[in-house]
């Protein structure tokens, strides 16, 4: 028995940076908001306080904050030729499964991704021919500029409060920042966080070497801050506890105190919790979607929930996984090569390396989310030839610490033995003594990675697991290679007592370990229906009521992290939708 | 407790001879007196028989012996997170996807067994002690040390295979992830006793604030004598 519920104007699914933005901005805007949330609602007083917070087994280890593999997971493969399997819990990749989705658990990391993506296929035919893309890389323009998102940036930098220094302010450029990044209209809203020691010692390196280091930006308030909508920020601890935890401190940008609490205050907005949309509903002729179907998980009522727009903002896996469950858009063939849902899935890639300095002291547990430097010289600098290197895309190299709590973080020199006396000795040693600089990489679209639905697995509602395809190709491992040898030779110049050296990857990916939770494409975005899944403004090509906000739209992968994007689309395509409502039908022509 | 009559075999004649009500009931009980007087967790096993209890623990101090940095690994409690860990939701498969059809699949793909994490453990202890019978004719528990070295590193690099059962490279990434959990999580959980992990490190633990520390601390060795856990803050 399905209960058919009221129509009301939007129904978004899923609530966390997207749908949290979303959710606000249309509520706001006259309309009748509805967000079902599959995850429970969670709030800093309650569940992100100390001491409890501070439990790195509860969060970084059995994934409290994380969806339940349990319930739904998808299958893996590195190619075709392979027989799918379960990924039968998490690994690779962590997407929330609570009130503020991923964004309760990410580090802030926040770029603005620029032209060089946007237009990556113009610029690479344009600089070095067709034929240096090779056959099987689908890398397509994305049909938006940064200049149009520049006012979204702007808009999610100082909602999300982040911290950092500019290094081009409307075409000047400003010493200390990034000098390699877009021109952006004014600064960033709080200064930089405190260097910690390695990200001075390799801000020093890299300096010497020629490099433009500046600290990286982040969603962690390097001081008290009140974002233009009210919602109050305290200072960074830097305590050691922000990737995969809430933040203790509201130091952190996160929905779950920003945009969320702000709808939840407006009568227009309604949320949902444990509510799993398992469809969106297309009327008879396919044209526009109807609404969605859900369960509430508590007591597995059924619902029918009628809406005149539906978003989808789950995470980027989640929404491209529902569009293939619910048969909108043609699914991607990697054979025939038609169709494109489920098309252009990329991750990211990456090499490090662990410097062992005796007689420092780094105290790796004092950090943030944004305490590490940068370097975007073989990133978004263009004067960077990657022509006698032979690859397709960049990397940004950065020195400090990630999460560096002791069950996941001890870092020994390669050789140590892993248990016994000499292992403790060794642990002892080197924990305070280490740090890590690490490359993070591009990983461009190629024909065959990508997601479909699986043939023989089910999730907890009978339903067919999304089948995920992937694997790195060459042009991966040319960068990989030419990013080692930058970090390696950084490493070198700091003269560590010991050095676990960078190595490229040659291995195919692995679901395990932990990797980076930055999954994107499956529905992307372009010019035209026939190779993409939305147009510029988020909006499906075949239900113009339909809007699929996150990751998932990205062509391509680049190296930096996806939120500023991912925010900045958001606020984009809020503005979009309120023109839309007041004339419905497609915002571009197909 | 390499040689001899050990705790186990008293334990089992204890039961065999009817007077399990007088003697102690739980292997753990039995060698508890000198506990330190910090113990978080009550002592005894909710998981282990008697073999498994007797297997960990030696694996545990192996791994994790006594010396100046630290106490052995049952004095840290590992034996007793391990425990606890495996009785518990993560043990039982919380959160594991366990449908099939099961395939062996690709290093790539991650996990594949039909076996929860506790079930992995009890086979993987009896295969490694089957093992251990058939080249030393003897259980892990009662090796000498340099056997027992000889055993992990057999279990770690592979160079063990178990016959018809658990992959060996699985149940040694489990195996070695939970005594180093053991050994480095919060003491609410039953190891980690007396922060032993955290202080072998100079991991100050569950500290609030270190804005001020950044400055006052660079490149200065941070006081890490009496890390703070959950419950001395609760």
């Amino acid at each position: 028995m399905v209960t058919r519920l009221k129509e009301v104007d939007v129904v978004i699914v899923g609530l966390g940076w997207t749908g949290g933005i979303l959710s606000k901005e249309l509520a706001e805007a006259g309309l009748k908001v509805v967000a079902l949330e599959r995850g429970s609602m969670r709030s800093t007083e309650k569940d992100y306080s100390l001491p409890n917070i501070r439990d790195e087994l509860r969060y970084v280890v059995r994934h409290d904050l994380m969806q339940n593999t349990a319930r739904d997971t998808i299958t893996v493969r590195n190619n075709p030729s392979q027989e799918a399997l379960p990924m039968r819990r998490l690994g690779s990749f962590l997407p929330g499964e609570v009130v503020g989705g991923s964004a309760v658990h990410w580090s802030g990391h926040t770029w603005r991704w620029t032209d060089m993506e946007f237009k990556v296929r113009s610029n690479y035919e344009e600089r070095y021919g067709k034929n240096f893309i090779p056959a099987d890389m689908t890398i397509q323009d994305w049909g938006i500029s940064y200049d149009e998102l520049e006012p979204y940036y702007d808009r999610f930098e100082y909602t999300a409060a982040i911290s950092g220094k500019a290094g081009n302010i409307k075409g000047e450029i400003k010493p200390g920042g990034n000098p390699f990044e877009a021109p952006r209209a004014r600064d960033y809203p709080l200064p930089p966080l405190t260097a910690i020691l390695a990200s001075e010692m390799f801000t020093a390196a890299a300096k010497n070497a020629g490099y433009h280091p500046f600290p990286r930006p982040s969603a962690n308030a390097s001081r008290a801050y009140t974002n233009p909508d009210g919602a109050k920020f305290g200072a960074c601890q830097y305590c050691g506890y922000c990737q995969r935890f809430g933040c203790e401190a509201n130091a952190k940008g996160s929905p779950h105190i920003t945009v969320i609490p702000i709808a939840l205050k407006n009568p227009n907005f309604e949320l949902r919790t444990h509510s799993w949309v398992t469809k969106v509903l297309k009327d008879s002729d396919g044209k526009k979607v109807t609404g969605v179907a859900y369960t509430n998980i508590l007591n597995g009522e059924e619902f029918e929930q009628p809406a005149s727009v539906v978003l989808l903002c789950a995470y980027a896996i989640n929404n491209v996984h529902l569009m293939l469950l619910s048969g909108i858009g043609q699914p991607y063939d990697p054979v025939a090569q038609t169709g494109v849902v489920g098309k252009n899935y990329c991750y990211q890639t990456g090499v490090g390396a662990t410097l062992f300095f005796e007689g420092r002291h780094f105290n790796p547990f004092m950090n943030a989310g944004g305490s590490n430097a940068t370097i975007d010289d073989f990133n978004i600098n263009w004067n960077f030839d990657r022509g006698p290197h032979n690859f397709v895309g960049a990397y940004n190299v950065s020195g400090g610490f990630n999460t560096v709590l002791p069950i996941g973080y001890r870092p020994v020199p390669s050789g140590t033995p892993q248990w016994g006396k000499a292992w403790k000795a060794a642990t002892a040693k080197w924990y305070q003594t280490a740090m890590t600089i690490a490359a993070s990489g591009s990983v461009m679209a190629n024909r065959y990675n990508c997601y479909d639905l699986d043939p023989t697995y089910r999730n907890a509602f009978g339903q067919p697991l999304m089948r995920m395809t992937f694997d790195y190709r060459p042009n991966e491992h040319r960068m990989g290679e030419h990013a080692a040898k930058v970090v390696n030779d950084i490493a070198k110049s700091m003269n560590p007592t010991r050095l676990n050296q960078a190595t490229a990857r040659t291995q195919p990916w692995t679901v395990v370990p932990y990797q980076s939770t930055h999954n994107t494409g499956g529905t992307i975005m372009g010019t035209n229906p026939r190779d993409s899944a939305v147009n510029k403004y988020l909006q499906s090509w075949d239900c113009h009521n339909l809007f699929v906000v996150g990751a998932n739209v990205f062509p391509h992968n680049a190296s930096y992290n996806p939120t500023g994007p991912v925010g900045a689309l958001a606020y984009w395509t809020a503005d979009a939708i309120k023109r839309y409502v007041k004339s419905p039908g497609p915002l571009v022509a197909a | 407790m390499t040689d001899g009559f050990g705790r186990r075999d008293f334990l089992k004649g204890a039961v065999a001879g009817g007077v399990a009500a007088t003697a102690p009931t739980t292997a753990a009980q039995a060698q508890a007196q000198p506990q330190p007087a910090t113990t978080a967790t009550p002592p005894g096993y909710a998981f282990f028989n008697l073999d498994e209890a007797a297997f960990v623990e030696a694996l545990v101090d192996h791994m994790v012996p006594a010396d100046d940095l630290s106490p052995k690994g049952t004095d840290v409690g590992i034996n007793t997170y391990i425990d606890r860990a495996l009785s518990g939701a993560w043990g039982k498969g919380d959160r594991l996807y366990m449908q099939g059809p099961w395939k062996q699949g690709t290093p790539s793909q991650g996990y594949q067994l039909p076996l929860t994490p506790a079930q992995l453990y009890r086979a993987g202890i009896e295969a490694t002690n089957a093992h251990c019978r058939k080249a030393y004719g003897k259980t892990f528990d009662r090796l000498s040390s340099e056997q027992r070295e000889e055993v992990l590193i057999g279990l770690s690099t592979a160079k063990i295979a178990f016959d018809g059962g658990v992959p060996v490279r699985v149940f040694w990434s489990t195996l070695y992830q939970t005594v180093m959990e053991g050994m480095f999580s919060d003491p609410i959980y039953g190891g980690n006793r007396n922060k032993a992990g955290w202080k072998l490190i100079g991991f100050p633990g569950a500290i609030a604030v270190h804005r001020e520390n950044i400055e006052k601390y660079k490149d200065k060795k941070f006081p890490a004598d009496a890390p703070l856990g959950i419950s001395d803050m609760s």
